[in-house]
């Protein structure tokens, strides 16, 4: 089982315009942001993927990653909690001016969503946001005397995560707080593709430490040493360059 | 009124109520100093929503791991015994009813415990994170607050006139001018400051204040 892909390039090639992508990180940190500029550089050479519904805990910030994906125009809807951020205005301009869709789901409910779509469990019951604008219309039942909200899964039809060390299975490790929400949605798309720091061979990571399992990837290749969102959003950077 | 607490006293009379050892969730922005005031000998476990229990200080200025940080993005680092997970298990911890307590900004507080604390209108752009979930997670849900807003309007109210974050969830709000606990949908006195008097504090505030027992004098220290 090889479960490697040579480039970037090739890691993104079948997204199809309209698909569901959700996309690994909280704010920068876990953000895969290569895999994100790849897609880009594909839109920017063929026009597409377009027509992205993009599910993430956020809204992109600066002019990189998520937030440039959508200055792209490339994004018709985003599925997050906290559509901010220290710079947020690419979303915020398009939201204003109708451009771009948004449903606003709260942050405990879109990780268990996710991790639903993932485990075959098409809806559950949650106390979070009943009695509140976010639960209206939502089907409301009572369990021992409280009243919960029934919420949905959320499938994607592909995955963009981040992960530290990967092998050829697809096993993954991650680093620190970057985590987040990627394991749940390696689970819940029907295409897992991952980034990782470091592809090693099977048997290198030791199975006490993998954390996803190969079973919900389905590509991994590696950018030796990524970017962090964080990082070039301090040096203002722009994704694409702006050629002088 | 001239006498009111800073935000930082706010912060410090809440960590007083906070145990040795307590599983706690502090929201981001004010709620986040109430870590500073630990009183000596106790230490709680903090717990950040993206993923972290048992997170410190702030680094060094040029030390931050963007890898490493907490719910409102900042950079943090890790005290011994501190532990990583995804968000789904993050939230079982928030949802299944682990915190001991969660500590958070509001915009109102009404008698009956219901918080608004995530949205001012449908103006704008509207995010609400974790606050939804955190205010039915936790055993205690504590709110932090000016006692008037900036307008001098009442924060603590009959019933909320901005959006809902959670329905009868709050059990103790810490003002700028006392200690009120909310039980059987009524704001219960427990502190004030001893500069004010009680029909002063109940003019500044939007619903019935009730007294059961003594009202203890609210001192904290400069800051």
């Amino acid at each position: 089982m090889d479960k490697r892909i040579p480039s970037l390039a090739e890691a993104v090639a079948d997204i199809p315009d309209g698909a569901t992508v959700m996309i690994g990180g909280f704010g920068g940190s876990g953000a895969p942001i290569e895999l994100i500029h790849a897609l880009i550089d594909r839109c920017l050479a063929t026009g597409s993927p377009r027509d992205l519904t993009v599910i993430n805990n956020n809204s992109g910030n600066g002019h990189v990653g998520i937030a440039a994906l959508i200055e792209q125009g490339m994004v018709r809807k985003m599925v997050c909690s906290f559509p901010r951020s220290a710079d947020p205005r690419v979303f915020t301009e398009k939201y204003l001016a109708g451009e771009i869709g948004l449903e606003l789901v709260p942050q405990g409910t879109l990780a268990e969503r996710i991790r639903a779509g993932g485990a075959g469990i098409p809806a559950f019951y949650t106390l979070t946001a009943y009695g509140t604008d976010l639960a209206q219309g939502k089907p409301v039942a009572e369990f021992e005397g409280r009243q919960y909200v029934q919420e949905r899964w959320l499938k994607a039809d592909v995955a963009l995560i981040k992960a530290e060390l990967g092998d050829h299975h697809g096993n993954l490790t991650y680093r620190m707080a970057a985590r987040n929400f990627s394991p749940l949605m390696a689970m819940a798309a029907a295409r897992t593709i991952v980034q990782v720091t470091q592809v090693v061979a099977p048997g290198c990571i030791d199975p006490e430490h993998v954390v996803t399992p190969g079973i919900f990837v389905d590509g991994v290749v590696e950018v030796a040493n990524p970017a962090q969102e964080e990082a070039l959003n301090r040096a203002n950077a722009v994704y694409p360059e702006v050629q002088a | 009124m001239t006498t009111r607490l800073s935000n930082a006293q706010i912060a410090w009379r809440a960590a007083q109520d906070i145990a040795d050892g307590a599983y706690v969730n502090l929201g981001i922005g004010f709620p986040e100093m109430v870590a500073r005031f630990q009183p000596p000998g106790r230490q709680a476990v903090f717990h950040t929503e993206n993923g972290v229990l048992g997170f410190g200080e702030a680094p060094p200025a040029g030390q931050e791991d963007w890898d490493l940080i907490n719910a409102g993005k900042k950079a943090i680092t890790l005290n011994p015994g501190a532990a990583f997970f995804h968000h789904a298990d993050s939230f079982a911890m928030v949802r299944g009813g682990h915190l001991d307590v969660a500590i958070l900004g509001a915009y109102q507080v009404a008698q009956n415990g219901d918080l608004a604390n995530w949205s001012t209108g449908p103006r704008g752009v509207p995010a609400v994170g974790g606050a939804m979930d955190l205010v039915h997670g936790a055993k205690r849900v504590a709110v932090l607050t000016d006692h008037v807003t900036k307008d001098g309007m009442p924060k603590l109210v009959e019933s909320c006139t901005l959006p809902l974050t959670g329905v009868r969830c709050v059990t103790r709000v810490y003002t700028s001018l006392a200690v009120v606990d909310i039980e059987n949908d009524h704001f219960v006195l427990r502190e004030k400051l001893p500069a004010i008097s009680l029909d002063e504090l109940q003019a500044v505030t939007g619903a019935r204040l009730h007294v059961d027992g003594e009202i203890a004098d609210l001192i904290v220290p400069e800051l």
